[in-house]
């Protein structure tokens, strides 16, 4: 994955006679990383061998090693589990709609703050970079954005997250690399600014636009924070996967707390048992809500060292 | 078309987009003023409404919050020290695994590992749930193996929340913040490690005189971003993992923010002084560790 591990390689045989000391080395670096490798993917094989396995015993903590009585009818009951299926749409709408906004927008922004042209192009480029440091809070943002009528709105989900400097700087730096004579000859032709975007840039700058739109995709998927801040009407068409699962979870939770603290009243246990999720659901949504990120996981993990440079590159 | 208008022209293209920015980014500063305001939506603040300093005093004066702030700053500061202190772990992380000359098995350690940092806190705090509930796969394997007699509630109880919070935090991102240290190993000279080998060197001290010297300025910025960081650790880990049991040692400034302007009755111009006061505090502390890194590297990272 990186170059020069390869290169090394070349230099170094693995086959080099190791000390005594460097074996041992290698062996316990060996076994930390296992365990390493498991805690990190265990988690994710036990949620989906109890999704699958016999609910009886997955509710009882019997499914540890590989899935028992294996069954389907968890994923197949979902879909009747009244509100799942609109926060699915919602889920699935903000991320596509979210992601090509964004992403639009950085390949424009990246673009015009390269030409000379642009009128103050200094100062408009600083006035975007500067709200990455510069944050209002929580509550003032919450406030604003009612003001702005995109509390409980679909439009509170794409509109603030529309403008990211730090994409916008990434296509900056790569619109820069891109021989000017491109867009010169182009403009002799009597191409205009946005023609130039559109014949030259874009086409030339698909692979940081890919990364982008990965990283961006991801994000807007795993939001879950602006739907508690701005969604306040309860019961709403407007939840997120992401607010569902949450709710499945913490009314489970209450559950059980009240469970083990026996002085509180029958009727609310019964109310909260009639809204909390079997086990066997609650995995299974997760299940679900994980599977995007999982699947599009090998596709986007040669875009890891660039994501990561998305951080180090300076404005 | 002159030059003189192709550049209003292309600023007019742009303009619909620093309008944006003004509405989402800077407008929302703007609500500060909420801050010196009696506030109680949906009565809109006016001339009369304006009670001047009134909410900043009232968080110094009033004992009880006095000692609320107090606490939730002690919990603020644990965290992101805690954090802070163990800065050094994804460093180490990714020296050891570039120590591993098995290619495939390093990958596969990276992809699996990198993995927890694409998944939201709600699926970090589902994960939780499941494994480690009273009859998830934790208790289950301990109760068998006969090492405790009734389940350990891990995520109900306040016993060191802090760490507990630090290891998930961990879980998340070691492997991501890994990258970047392992992008850095790729780049340090070849032919300063063929020389210490030439001399004889071992691989630990290869390790210990060449590559961790190599990582120093990396994890510098790291360390500085940290410290710029410092009182904002974002609510999203901690809202999702509160619960009646744990909410005294786990609420953050943000989380209290929240929290105390969403539930009960809901005081916003307190919540908003506090948001207020942090976000200026934030923006110094960035400010001084950028000139703390412009001294010593000769470059901030802003």
């Amino acid at each position: 994955m990186f170059k020069t591990a390869e290169k090394r390689k070349k230099h170094i045989n693995p086959m080099d006679i190791q000390s005594p000391g460097d074996r041992v080395v290698t062996v316990i670096t060996y076994i930390v990383y296992a365990i390493f490798a498991f805690v990190c993917a265990y988690p994710f094989y036990y949620i989906i061998i109890n999704s699958i396995s016999a609910n009886n015993l997955s509710e009882r903590g019997r499914v540890l090693f590989w899935p028992m009585e294996i069954h389907f009818k968890n994923y197949s009951r979902m879909v009747s589990i009244p509100g799942l299926l609109q926060a699915a749409k919602i889920s699935v709408l903000r991320t596509v709609v979210g992601t090509a906004f964004t992403v639009i927008t950085a390949a424009f922004l990246g673009y015009m703050f390269t030409r000379d042209t642009l009128w103050k192009r200094k100062l408009w480029f600083r006035f975007v970079a500067v709200t990455m440091y510069v944050n209002a809070g929580i509550i003032p943002w919450v406030l604003s954005m009612r003001n702005l009528g995109l509390a409980n709105n679909f439009w509170g989900y794409i509109f603030p997250m529309v403008v990211q400097p730090f994409y916008i700087i990434l296509c900056k730096t790569y619109c820069e690399s891109v021989p000017r004579e491109l867009q010169d000859a182009a403009e002799i032709d009597g191409a205009g600014t946005l023609r130039v975007f559109t014949s030259i840039m874009l086409p030339v700058i698909t692979p940081i636009l890919a990364t982008i739109a990965i990283f961006a995709a991801v994000n807007q998927w795993n939001s879950f924070q602006d739907n508690l801040l701005l969604i306040t009407n309860r019961h709403d068409e407007l939840d997120t996967l992401q607010y569902k699962l949450f709710q499945y979870i913490s009314q489970a939770n209450s559950l059980k707390a009240l469970v083990s603290n026996t002085t509180n009243s029958n009727a609310v246990m019964a109310g909260l048992a009639t809204a909390a999720t079997a086990t066997s659901i609650r995995m299974s949504v997760t299940v679900v809500v994980v599977l995007p990120v999982m699947l599009i996981y090998p596709f986007f993990q040669r875009f890891f060292t660039k994501g990561i440079m998305i951080g180090a590159v300076k404005g | 078309m002159s030059k003189k208008t192709r550049s209003y022209v292309e600023f007019l293209y742009i303009l619909p987009f620093l309008i944006l920015v003004a509405l989402m980014s800077y407008y929302p500063l703007y609500g500060w003023i909420y801050a010196f305001h009696d506030y109680m939506p949906p009565k809109p603040i006016s001339s009369e409404t304006f009670v001047g300093l009134k909410w900043f005093q009232f968080i110094v004066s009033n004992p009880v919050r006095r000692a609320d702030v107090w606490r939730v700053l002690v919990n603020t500061f644990a965290m992101s020290g805690i954090s802070l202190a163990f800065s050094w772990f994804p460093m180490v992380f990714a020296v050891f695994l570039n120590e591993i000359r098995c290619k495939p098995y390093q990958k596969f350690v990276q992809t699996v590992t990198t993995l927890p940092n694409f998944i939201s806190w709600v699926l970090v705090y589902s994960v939780a749930f499941n494994v480690l509930s009273s009859t998830g796969a934790v208790n289950t394997v301990l109760t068998g193996l006969g090492l405790i007699d009734k389940p350990i509630a891990f995520l109900n109880s306040k016993d060191h929340i802090w760490f507990k919070m630090w290891l998930w935090l961990t879980w998340k991102n070691a492997g991501w913040a890994a990258i970047m240290y392992l992008a850095a190993i790729s780049a340090i000279d070849d032919q300063m490690i063929e020389a210490a080998k030439v001399d004889g060197a071992t691989r630990m001290q290869i390790i210990w005189r060449i590559t961790f010297p190599c990582l120093l300025p990396t994890y510098f910025v790291i360390v500085m971003l940290n410290l710029a960081n410092f009182l904002s650790n974002g609510m999203e880990q901690y809202y999702v993992f509160q619960n009646n049991f744990n909410r005294k040692t786990i609420e953050v400034l943000d989380l209290y923010v929240y929290n105390y302007a969403t539930q009960g009755r809901g005081n916003y111009p307190l919540s908003t002084a506090i948001s207020m006061l942090k976000s200026i505090v934030s923006v110094v502390l960035l400010f001084v560790t950028n000139t703390v890194s412009r001294l010593v590297r000769g470059e901030g990272f802003v």
